[in-house]
């Protein structure tokens, strides 16, 4: 309740206007309130996102384990899951279909967990840009893009297979050192 | 390799070790990120990429979750977007969705970038730029890389096709006229066999067709055959998502369509499709009886599921369809009232909103008791969602479902009495709104006024203030139902009233006037009737004798207070008990008194005279002096006047009352004093009534001549954002009371009390009470009296059973409600009662919605009747030239869709239906006529468009990209 009556008069002046999307961002919080991953697909400037995040873990990290995912915020609604010490969420519109948003969100852990191989929290701290890599294959403009894990998982290993030629050359910089402190 | 840049390479840190970094964080979080961010701000000036990309990847790492700005670096990004390693390319990307927003400068350095990278052979590289297009498109952007996009729509590539469509929405938001290019590119995407490319299709349309579904009207075939032949459960969804907005416009559609979507509800097994039948069938299909049956059936699946997502949605369908179809939630009776005790506030509150659908005419009392005793038990949140929806139903249509008003008045005291009560804004305007509108309850009114006043206890509670000002501006403007003006004035300048924020001490000192004044006009006009009417005296005489002892009594030993006096005292203000005994006993003489007395006050003045005698007025006025006295050195200049008026007032008449009462026979009649001629016109002018006044009233009166009106006030907002309109209560200029009541905010100080603990206050109040006994009613009256039943009686009800039982008997339908009197009259305006819609701030987005429609409607049109083609196509192209001319052919054709829209122009300042919900919400009547003008599906040209047409269009590529379609109608037929 207290939350509640600090946010109204805090973030009056919050205006924010979606795009029309099905998803309009998606977060990841710690159930320390520890921000882990943020996808924005409306523009928000730094100081608004500081605040949807501040006003929406307030919300969702404060409810219990066996009530519904779904929490209505500002006239749209951000529906939740947690997996382990993780909470999962993606802010979508009041109309659309919160079970669907739902199972993306199960969609993208399955994902993670193949990928990382039972992915835990550390998985995607360290691996912070995987994460949005393999997000950016799911979801592109806010519309669910791909719903075959196995397309991506593949996706992504071929990009992950670019890249480690790249770093295969790069490694050649050792060699430039070498040359250069001889 | 120069030093510097070595040194860097060697020693930079990476991701990783800032992330490990922050979790040790020795030296504290702020602290370590500042550094790091230094370290960025040089590294990210390196020439060297690698330097440059890992330095850029921190940046967006300490963006994205600890957001720092990261604007400074929007050069780097584009520099390093220009590599030709895919990992800097992937990290220069994600850094530029990020972070770039249309204001971003540099974003017209990276056009040529996107090209080469749109055009690229690696499809990843394509991949990542679209990624990138999608979130930072700018219409500049959008309008030159359009040609890419096209060529990409038809990839082999599924990656790249399918990422391509996603782009398009930003696109076409942003670019309208690249429809023009891809939009029939995009339909063929619609037919491929491909699930991944279809879904992203389809995901399309359905944004597109959510803003503005008539445009697609045209594409319900392909839909169709989705519908029908598609497997995929996400493609599903889409597909009934659009259904939903189509079928309205439709109604052949809709028929066509309804079949095929019970045939997924009956068969799949997905929930979420399920779901989305059952949404789709309750807000679009309602009119067909078995597929709601259905629908319904599925939903009582979910309610009794014990997954609390299912039951949630489950409710909130039954909520989607309670207005159409009430018997849905009367069925589901059980689940729902069982799921107001739900551990889940969402669900209470889906719960309570499906409740307060089922009330009704007979059902609205027992309800709203049941309601009001979980409030008492629930967390005060939720309490006050329980009060809140209670005050709105009951008042909606102007108290539609209220037949016993009196019930409904007692209640809303109660409501003011519930320890939570956090709305008081809304009972003050309906406890006010309910005493204008409604004359036979003001006594009831006034009872409950009186209740909220003499209770010293609430003047603590700063919640409670908007109650007690209607409380005493009903109690003042009503006085004449008033069963004790004298206790009601002492109420009214008890001293706990200096907790009051001064708009609403205002109120008090201003209800103070008019009781004075009331009692005054009876003191008066009783004496008159003792001089005139001498059979009278007979009569008044015993009356008279007795009263005097008891108003001695009650004005010095207040304090003590014994029970007899208060017996006594019982007795003799009962106004029913003196009205009878008083019609007994004139008896024959009645209609001379009847004469002899004047206007509404007659009846209750002719017993207030029973018991004012000269003692007890002086001590009013003494009282009201000792009270108010000290207020003529407010600051507060509402009350200052009022104090001043109420003071010079008593000043004016004092000496005539002296006089009055020392030497009674001596003087002059009494009608003739000075003094009573005065209290005669304030009387007459306190008792024009005042009326509900309709919320259009203003709009009546006529703008002065040379007074520039503008119609759009939206500037207003940047100039006082944090302003708050005053409450929407208006009331016709009777006096300058009303403003105050209606106009003045609730100061925001006052809510720092709150918190105040109330022992605090009552412990305060014992210790005044000791001083300053004279000024406080006897303490049987403070708790609340025996015929007032105390709010936390309530509390004694049990657990959630105990609410299903009384509300299973309150909701028992076709229980004929047995009401002993019938409901009185409301008064209702002609029109206006109904507030208007408040003017939604438009969103940007509806404009770029409106010029994609208005750029995909001609080539729709083209496609579903060939007589338009030339006229879009001509009217596109010529700009707005020959204008005059367009009109002519168009006219001379006889379509039955030129008819709809010259309909639509003769509705076009009417409710306007035919163009979807978003329309209603027009503020302005101009606004809507150039949405309207817009939506003509370019025919009808006004100067507006043509100026916004010219600025658009700056290619136009119009050839060649009809989108071959069916046509609707054959489709349907």
């Amino acid at each position: 309740m207290g939350l509640e009556s600090v946010v109204g008069d805090q973030y009056c002046d919050l205006i924010i206007e979606f795009c029309n999307l099905l998803i309009h961002f998606v977060l990841l919080i710690s159930r320390q309130g520890k921000v882990r991953l943020t996808k924005w697909y409306s523009p928000y400037s730094q100081k608004e996102r500081t605040k949807v995040i501040r006003e929406l873990s307030g919300v969702i990290l404060t409810r219990g384990p066996k009530l519904c995912n779904f929490v209505e915020w500002r006239g749209y609604k951000v529906v939740y899951k947690r997996y382990a010490s993780l909470y999962f969420c993606m802010c979508t519109d009041q109309d659309d279909n919160e079970l669907e948003v739902l199972e993306i969100i199960h969609h993208y852990v399955e994902i993670l967990d193949r990928y990382f191989g039972s992915v835990c929290e550390l998985d995607l701290i360290f691996n912070f840009h995987k994460a949005y890599y393999i997000l950016d294959e799911l979801l592109i403009a806010g519309e669910l893009q791909e719903s075959s894990k196995k397309t991506v998982a593949r996706l992504i290993a071929a990009q992950d297979a670019l890249v480690e030629t790249a770093k295969e050359q790069a490694s050649s910089i050792s060699n430039i050192i070498a040359q250069a402190t001889k | 390799m120069a030093g510097s840049s070595l040194r860097d390479t060697l020693f930079q840190r990476t991701l990783e070790d800032l992330i490990k970094g922050l979790r040790m964080s020795f030296i504290g979080e702020t602290a370590f990120i500042s550094k790091a961010m230094d370290e960025i701000r040089r590294e990210i000036k390196s020439t060297d990429p690698y330097i440059k990309a890992v330095a850029l990847q921190k940046l967006s790492y300490l963006s994205s979750l600890h957001f720092y700005g990261m604007s400074f670096a929007a050069f780097h990004v584009v520099e390093l977007l220009s590599s030709t390693r895919f990992s800097h390319k992937r990290i220069a990307y994600h850094c530029a969705s990020h972070s770039f927003n249309d204001t971003t400068p540099v974003l017209v350095l990276i056009t040529n970038q996107l090209r080469k990278d749109l055009s690229s052979t690696n499809e990843y590289e394509v991949s990542l730029a679209l990624e990138c297009l999608s979130r930072i498109a700018t219409v500049d952007l959008a309008r030159d890389l359009t040609p890419e996009i096209y060529t990409l729509l038809s990839s082999s590539k599924v990656l790249v096709r399918k990422k391509a469509i996603g782009v398009i929405l930003r696109v076409f938001e942003k670019y309208p006229d690249a429809a023009r290019v891809c939009f029939k590119r995009l339909v063929e995407n619609l037919h491929v066999s491909d699930t991944q490319i279809l879904s992203a299709a389809v995901g399309v349309f359905c944004e597109l067709t959510s803003k503005d579904p008539r445009s697609y009207l045209p594409l319900a075939p392909e839909f169709y055959k989705i519908l029908v032949d598609c497997k995929n459960n996400w493609v599903l969804i889409k597909v009934l998502k659009i259904f939903a907005k189509l079928a309205p416009l439709e109604p052949r559609l809709a028929k066509r369509v309804v079949e095929p979507i019970c045939d997924h509800m009956r068969r799949t097994g997905a929930k979420s499709l399920v779901f989305e039948c059952v949404r789709t069938v309750v807000t679009s299909f309602g009119d067909y009886d078995s597929a709601v049956r259905l629908a319904i059936a599925k939903v009582r699946e979910f309610l009794v599921d014990d997954d609390p997502n299912l039951m949630y949605l489950a409710l909130q369908a039954l909520s989607v369809a309670a207005p159409k179809h009430l018997w849905a939630v009367l069925e589901n009776k059980e689940v729902v009232i069982k799921s107001l005790s739900d551990l889940d506030p969402n669900i209470k509150l889906e719960s309570l909103r499906l409740i307060m659908a089922m009330v009704s005419e007979g059902k609205v009392t027992e309800i709203s008791r049941v309601l009001l005793n979980y409030a008492l038990k629930s967390d005060p949140e939720f309490c006050n969602e329980i009060l809140g929806s209670i005050l709105s139903t009951c008042c909606r249509n102007v108290y539609e479902v209220i037949i016993d008003f009196d019930w409904y008045v007692m209640t809303l005291g109660e409501m003011s009495r519930i320890p939570h009560c956090r709305k008081g804004d809304e009972i003050e305007r309906q406890l006010i709104d309910i005493g204008m509108r409604v004359k036979d309850v003001r006594p009831e009114v006034v009872r409950v006024g009186r209740d909220l006043l003499i209770d010293p206890s609430l003047l603590g509670n700063p919640f409670l203030h908007r109650i007690l000002s209607a409380a005493a501006w009903v109690s003042g403007e009503y006085v004449e139902f008033s069963r004790n003006p004298l206790e009601l004035m002492e109420a009214l300048i008890q001293p706990r009233t200096n907790l009051l924020p001064s708009s609403i001490r205002a109120v008090y000192i201003q209800s103070a006037f008019k009781t004075l004044i009331f009692c005054l006009n009876s003191y008066f006009s009783q004496s008159e009737i003792i001089s005139s009417t001498s059979c009278l005296d007979s009569l008044v005489t015993p009356a008279s004798q007795f009263v005097p002892g008891r108003d001695f009594q009650e004005g010095s030993d207040l304090a003590t207070n014994n029970a007899s006096a208060q017996n006594e005292q019982e007795e003799g203000f009962n106004p029913r008990v003196l009205n009878r005994s008083s019609d007994d006993i004139s008896g024959d003489d009645g209609e001379e008194i009847g004469g002899a007395f004047c206007g509404q006050t007659s009846r209750l003045a002719s017993l207030e005279m029973n018991v004012l005698t000269d003692e007890s007025v002086t001590n009013v006025l003494n009282k009201i002096e000792l009270a108010i006295g000290p207020l003529l050195g407010s600051h507060d200049v509402e009350i200052l006047e009022r104090a001043r008026n109420l003071l010079s007032f008593i000043e004016l008449i004092r000496k005539d009352i002296a006089n009055f009462s020392s030497q009674m026979e001596e003087t002059l009649p009494r009608d003739e004093t000075e003094a009573f001629k005065i209290i005669k016109m304030m009387q007459d002018a306190f008792s024009d009534e005042l009326g509900p006044v309709s919320v259009t009233a203003q709009e009546r009166v006529p703008i002065p001549d040379g007074l520039a009106l503008k119609d759009n006030l939206e500037d207003l907002e940047t100039i006082l954002p944090d302003v708050q309109l005053p409450s929407s209560i208006s009331f016709s200029l009777g006096s300058a009371l009303q403003d105050e009541t209606a106009g003045v905010p609730f100061p925001t100080v006052q809510n720092k009390e709150d918190s105040e603990p109330s022992n605090e206050s009552t412990f305060l109040l014992a210790e005044h009470r000791k001083r300053h006994g004279l000024y406080y009613l006897p303490s049987e009256k403070n708790d609340v009296s025996n015929d007032y039943p105390p709010a936390n009686d309530l509390k004694s009800q049990g657990n959630a059973e105990d609410l299903v039982k009384l509300t299973e008997q309150a909701l028992v339908p076709k229980k004929k409600p047995n009401h002993a009197k019938p409901r009185p009259v409301v008064v209702k305006l002609d029109e206006g009662d109904v507030v208007p819609i408040a003017a939604k701030r438009q969103p940007k987005d509806d404009l770029l919605s409106d010029a994609v429609r208005e750029v995909l409607l001609p080539s729709d049109t083209k496609a579903s009747s060939s007589h338009n083609k030339p006229l879009d196509s001509s009217s596109i192209k010529n700009k707005g030239k020959e204008k005059v001319n367009v009109d002519t052919p168009e006219s001379k054709e006889d379509l039955s869709i030129d008819k709809q829209d010259n309909r639509n122009q003769s509705l076009r300042k009417s409710k306007h239906q035919s163009h979807g919900k978003d329309r209603k919400h027009r503020s302005s009547r101009n606004a809507g006529d150039e949405r309207e003008e817009r939506g003509q599906e370019g025919k009808k040209k006004s100067s507006h468009r043509h100026s916004k047409n010219k600025g658009r269009q700056r290619t136009d590529v119009p050839q060649s990209v009809i989108p071959q379609t069916q046509v609707i109608p054959d489709f349907l037929l």
